[in-house]
This record gives C-alpha cells, sequence and structure tokens, in this order.
C-alpha cells in the first residue's frame, strides 16, 4: 500500500469517526437545517470541479467540466442560503415577528 | 512538499476544521447560525485555495476556463435564487435537489477520471475501486434524490409506487452493478461498462425511492444526504485531494446518526423506512 493511499485512508477513517461523535442527540427544529448544513458541506465538491476544469482537453471533457461545475455550484451556493434563511428564523423573537415576515416573502412570490 | 503545497495542505487543514466546529455549533438553536456561517468561511477559504492552485499550476486552458466559470457562474445564480424564493414548507424538496446535484458532481468526477485513461490500459486498483463506488453512490443518490423531491413537490405521486417484479428488477440492477464494478476494475478501460454501470446506479435510486410513501421521505433525503457525503469523500480518493475526504466522511457519518434520529423521531426504523410499501406513511407497523 502507498503512502498517500494509507494516509487518505486513515484521514477517511478518523474523519468518519469524527462525524460520528461531533453528531450527538439534537432538537427536532433543528433536525432540517441540520441536514440541510450538512448538504452544504458536501458542495465542497466543488473543488474537485476545478481540478476536473484543469485536467480537460477535449469537447467530452470540457462538457463534463462544466455539469460538474455546474451541479457543484447549485450544491454549495443554494445549500448555504436556504441552511441560513431557515436558522435566520431561530434569530428574530418568537411569535408574531417571523411568521408574519415569511407571509409576506410568499405573497411577493404569488 | 512545494511552499505551494504546503500552504494549500494547511489551508484545507483549516476549512477542515471549520466543518467539524461549524457541524458542532449547529446542534443548539442559540450557536446553529454561527456553525453554518463558520462552515461557510471554511468553504470560501478551500475555493479560493484551489482557484490559486490551478492558476500556478497553469495547467488549464481558455476552454477549460469557459466550461468552469459559465458552469460556476450558473449554478451560483440558480442556487441562490432558489435558496431565496423558495416558501419555507418547500424547503425540503429544495435542500433533496441540492442534494443530488451534490451526488451528480460526485459521479461527474469519477465518470471524468475513468475516462481520461488511455483506452486499453487498465485503471490502477487505487483509482478504479474509489472510481466505482464514486460512480455507484453518486449515480444512486442523483437519480434516488430527485425522485425524493418530486413525492416532496408533487410532481411525483407520493404513495408508495410498487408494480409487480419490482423485487426482481432491484435484484437485476443489482447484479448489472456488480457486473459493471468487475468489469470497470478488472479489465482495460472500457465505455460499455462505465455506461453500464452508471445506468444500473440511476436504475437502483430509482427503484430504491418509488416504493416509499411521502411522508417518510424527509428520512430518506437525510440518508442520501449521508451517501452522497460518502461519494464526495470517494470522488477525494480519485483526484487525491484530502479536504473532499474530510469533508465527504463527516457528512457521511454525521448524516447517517441523524437519519436514525430523524426516524426515531417519526417512531420508525430506518430499514422499515426503505423496505417501503407502507401507506402514505400514517400506517405504523413498528
Amino acid at each position: 500500500m502507498s503512502q498517500q493511499l494509507y494516509s487518505n485512508l486513515a484521514i477517511f477513517v478518523l474523519s468518519l469517526l469524527v462525524g460520528f461523535e461531533v453528531m450527538s442527540k439534537i432538537p427536532a427544529t433543528l433536525q432540517t437545517p441540520m441536514m440541510s448544513g450538512a448538504n452544504a458541506i458536501h458542495g465542497v465538491v466543488v473543488v474537485g470541479a476545478f481540478v476536473v476544469a484543469a485536467e480537460a482537453n477535449n469537447w467530452g471533457f470540457y462538457i463534463l467540466a462544466f455539469l460538474c461545475a455546474f451541479f457543484a455550484a447549485v450544491n454549495v451556493a443554494g445549500g448555504y442560503t436556504v441552511t441560513d434563511r431557515m436558522l435566520g428564523m431561530f434569530d428574530r423573537p418568537k411569535g408574531g415577528k417571523a411568521p408574519a415576515k415569511d407571509n409576506k416573502q410568499d405573497g411577493g412570490e404569488q | 512538499m512545494s511552499a505551494l503545497q504546503t500552504c494549500s495542505s494547511l489551508i484545507y487543514l483549516i476549512s477542515a476544521i471549520c466543518y467539524v466546529v461549524g457541524v458542532h455549533l449547529m446542534r443548539s438553536p442559540k450557536t446553529a447560525r454561527k456553525g453554518n456561517g463558520l462552515s461557510c468561511v471554511g468553504m470560501a477559504l478551500a475555493v479560493i485555495m484551489i482557484i490559486i492552485t490551478i492558476i500556478v499550476g497553469g495547467k488549464i486552458d481558455a476552454a477549460g476556463w469557459i466550461a468552469l466559470v459559465a458552469g460556476l457562474a450558473i449554478g451560483i445564480c440558480y442556487g441562490v435564487v432558489k435558496g431565496r424564493k423558495v416558501k419555507m414548507t418547500d424547503v425540503p424538496q429544495l435542500v433533496s435537489l441540492f442534494n443530488a446535484v451534490g451526488g451528480g458532481a460526485a459521479a461527474t468526477i469519477g465518470v471524468f477520471d475513468y475516462l481520461q485513461v488511455a483506452a486499453g490500459t487498465r485503471l490502477q486498483l487505487i483509482l478504479s475501486i474509489p472510481v466505482v463506488l464514486d460512480v455507484i453512490i453518486g449515480g444512486t443518490t442523483f437519480s434516488g434524490s430527485l425522485i425524493a423531491a418530486g413525492k416532496l413537490a408533487g410532481h411525483v405521486p407520493g404513495k408508495p409506487i410498487t408494480f409487480p417484479g419490482s423485487r426482481l428488477c432491484n435484484g437485476l440492477a443489482i447484479i448489472a452493478m456488480i457486473v459493471g464494478a468487475v468489469w470497470m476494475i478488472g479489465y482495460p478501460q472500457n465505455y460499455w461498462a462505465l455506461v453500464l454501470e452508471l445506468v444500473a446506479a440511476l436504475v437502483f435510486g430509482l427503484l430504491m425511492t418509488l416504493p416509499i410513501g411521502g411522508a417518510d421521505m424527509p428520512v430518506v433525503v437525510s440518508l442520501l444526504n449521508a451517501f452522497t457525503g460518502l461519494a464526495v469523500a470517494f470522488a477525494g480518493f480519485v483526484i487525491d485531494n484530502q479536504v473532499l475526504i474530510i469533508a465527504g466522511a463527516l457528512v457521511g457519518s454525521a448524516g447517517t446518526i441523524l437519519t436514525l434520529q430523524m426516524a426515531e423521531a417519526m417512531n420508525r426504523s430506518v430499514a422499515n423506512i426503505l423496505a417501503g410499501g407502507f401507506g402514505g406513511g400514517a400506517s405504523d407497523s413498528g
């Protein structure tokens, strides 16, 4: 086994263990934001899109690089935006104010 | 290690710390938003570092830049606009959609690396195994999450969809995945092996999600989210990038724990949900 593979494998296994440990019992209201937050973190795949684009050298590969960049950018940009919006609801005082703002936004769309 | 490599390794390490601490902070409502902000900072650091790396590396050509920048610009606009405009009640299907594209991006990296090897040569095992896992998991989560998003949004009927012989089809898809995996790992690079593997993974994702009722979907989205994390980690093995491995594995395991908790909150077990076929999700078979 090469040194590089070994260190990658060790990092992989230890990160899995960190993930298990860092996630203790969380309140039900935070489950959806947490899911969305974790979703945004795996948007780090956008780094891979850069690597792929740097190695592309013919039309097929350019198209794949474009697809990869598009997919990853949606994941990372959308993920953080929507998570932040969800968590922003916790900042405001409970009761009247938060639903009022949400209603207004909904109204604006229609 | 060159100066640039040292610098990028350290920056990736810092962004990995941001993700872990970010997830840690997100467990409590008071600090949750800060936690998300911190993981966003980590993401920005990683992206800035990779931009510097490829500029200094100088390997990327003009068409590569165009493909990259166009993809990123369209993707960021789409993601931000969707994220800002979505109604709070529609968030789960949007998260599922974002998860689908994440899986798609990871699978694309695997496909890219497999096609890059000259025809007729065999990929090294340390590359071919992660490529295969990446394509299988990424493809499955891509189609599975799209169906989940469709079910939550009502584009796909929310009630469990089963048909005679669906179990047989499931079995066939799994066999096709195994055949494709052996073909890709054991034999020289072949276009058709990749097509078989990709199609089998996409079909398996469909068949896995269709029989599950709409009310169980949030748990399924969370599970697929954990899967995408693993796909991203394997993509990290493929391109030998450690920040992808760390973040992917972190999401993979943290997402699994989250899935178990969500299932528990609904008084269901994950196995029970995945077996599917239970009413609109209202039924509880303990």
